[in-house]
């Protein structure tokens, strides 16, 4: 590599780096507790279903009630509203109903309904506290939708510092054996061969939790594809239509029956109410998981038309969807049970140290001209190393 | 495939980059693994995963001058 290569690597991987840094820093700080959410959930006692055993709320069966008796219990909670979503779980007979003042309110308007299925009963509230607070942060910095692709640009810089610092890890390594740590030479060349092993034993991970963090930002455009393309082209004998009144939506029960029996097998993830931005203005929205641990997260939306409860189209999700769908797991991390989020912690603490590192090797030779660090990583730290 | 010219003492690419693309495969085995299944493949995930961090503390171990 020659060295005019080294420094046009060295320019992208500083800047990229130091304009990305305090906000990747942020994300790993709240991505960190995020990542056992479920377990702090749980501790806090913000978790009601935790206890719950029984069949999963998205089969079918004698114990769970008709889904439009659990609709009845959550609507007379809030008397005037509509029904916006109802979520299904596999392993509980828990049910979340969401309910607004309208099919098209915004997301703080929106009351969650915690329901046991196979009572009836409410199971107490859901969510709220430190986690949900270190979501919104972690997601948009409660900025809404600027704060989302703002985050997404960091995650696409984030991305590019991890290309060239792989690049300039070649000449970097030369005359290195895989692993040096040279610790007692320098603080610098202890921090700069911190940083180059961490960055280079990580690369991976770093790479899929920064791309997939990158697609997350982008969820709302990629939603809106799919409803301005596919969602319409399902729904376009309809559009003439005005919105149908919450007073003429059929029977729940009869509309999960007609999705299932247009994909045998399949049982609900959740359905998105007609108004909403999952569905028509005269559709449930049934999304369907396959029966598979890889299925599942593979969804299939059957409209069902809510007025007569028949079948209007089903179509599996377009790759674009499917890839959101798989991206939120990869990035989270909260998939593989304890084990799997524990190496997710430390790898969180590597990409804390890759930081902060490069920053501490920023700040001790930020008036070293650009020829000196292109020989520092020519020589594998040991020139500039020794001059200090 | 031609061998390009290298400084004396270097190594090639092939050697730099040996250790990090197998932690690196590893990795994306362990991170799809768990995706694809329960159990045992949760298992082979962790295994898979825990590679890159047992690097640096093998490094840390016997890499250190």
């Amino acid at each position: 590599m020659t060295r005019g290569t080294i420094r046009i690597w060295f320019l992208i991987h500083k800047w990229t780096s130091l304009i990305c840094t305090a906000f990747l820093l942020m994300l790993c700080l709240t991505g960190l507790p995020l990542i056992f959410h479920d377990e702090i959930e749980a501790l806090a006692g913000h978790d009601p279903g935790a206890r719950m055993i029984g069949q999963g709320s998205s089969g079918e069966g004698p114990g769970l009630l008709p889904l439009d008796a659990i609709l009845a219990r959550a609507l007379a909670a809030r008397p005037g509203e509509v029904p916006l979503f109802m979520a299904f779980d596999n392993d509980r007979p828990l049910i979340t109903v969401t309910t607004g003042p309208s099919p098209d309110a915004p997301n703080d308007r929106m009351t969650l309904h915690l329901l046991d299925r196979s009572t009836g009963l409410p199971v107490g509230e859901a969510g709220g506290g430190v986690i949900d607070w270190l979501l919104r942060l972690h997601t948009d910095m409660f900025l809404g939708l600027p704060g989302m692709l703002f985050l997404g640009l960091m995650g696409l810089l984030f991305v590019v510092a991890i290309v060239s610092g792989t690049v300039l890890y070649a000449p970097f390594m030369r005359k290195l054996a895989f692993g040096t740590l040279r610790t007692r030479r320098s603080a610098r060349l202890k921090w700069l061969d911190y940083h180059n092993l961490l960055g280079i034993v990580a690369l991976a991970w770093t790479a899929v939790v920064g791309l997939t963090g990158m697609i997350n930002a982008l969820a709302t455009p990629i939603m809106g594809l799919w409803q301005q393309t596919e969602l319409a082209e399902m729904t376009r004998a309809y559009d003439r239509r005005g919105a149908l009144p919450p007073s003429r939506y059929a029977s729940l029960d009869k509309a999960m029956a007609a999705a299932r029996a247009a994909k045998p097998g399949a049982n609900p993830q959740f359905i998105a109410f007609p108004g909403g931005q999952y569905s028509s203005k005269h559709h449930y929205a049934v999304f369907l998981q396959g029966g598979t641990p890889l299925t599942q997260r593979l969804l299939t939306p059957a409209l069902i038309d809510a007025e007569t409860g028949v079948l209007t189209d089903i179509r599996p999700l377009p790759w674009y969807m499917q890839a959101l769908l798989i991206s939120q797991p990869l990035h989270f991390g909260d998939y593989g049970a304890l084990p799997l989020k524990l190496l997710w912690a430390l790898l969180d603490l590597f990409t804390i140290v890759i930081l902060g590192s490069g920053v501490y090797l920023w700040l001790g030779r930020r008036r070293a001209t650009i020829e000196a660090h292109v020989r520092e990583v020519e020589t594998g730290g040991t020139i500039v190393a020794a001059a200090e | 495939m031609s061998v390009r010219p290298r400084r004396p003492g270097s190594q090639p690419l092939r050697r730099i980059f040996a250790a990090p693309l197998l932690l690196a495969l590893l990795s994306l085995i362990g991170l799809v693994s768990a995706l694809t299944g329960d159990g045992a493949r949760d298992a082979v995930s962790w295994i898979a995963l825990a590679a890159p961090i047992a690097a640096v503390g093998w490094a840390m171990l016997t890499r250190r001058s």
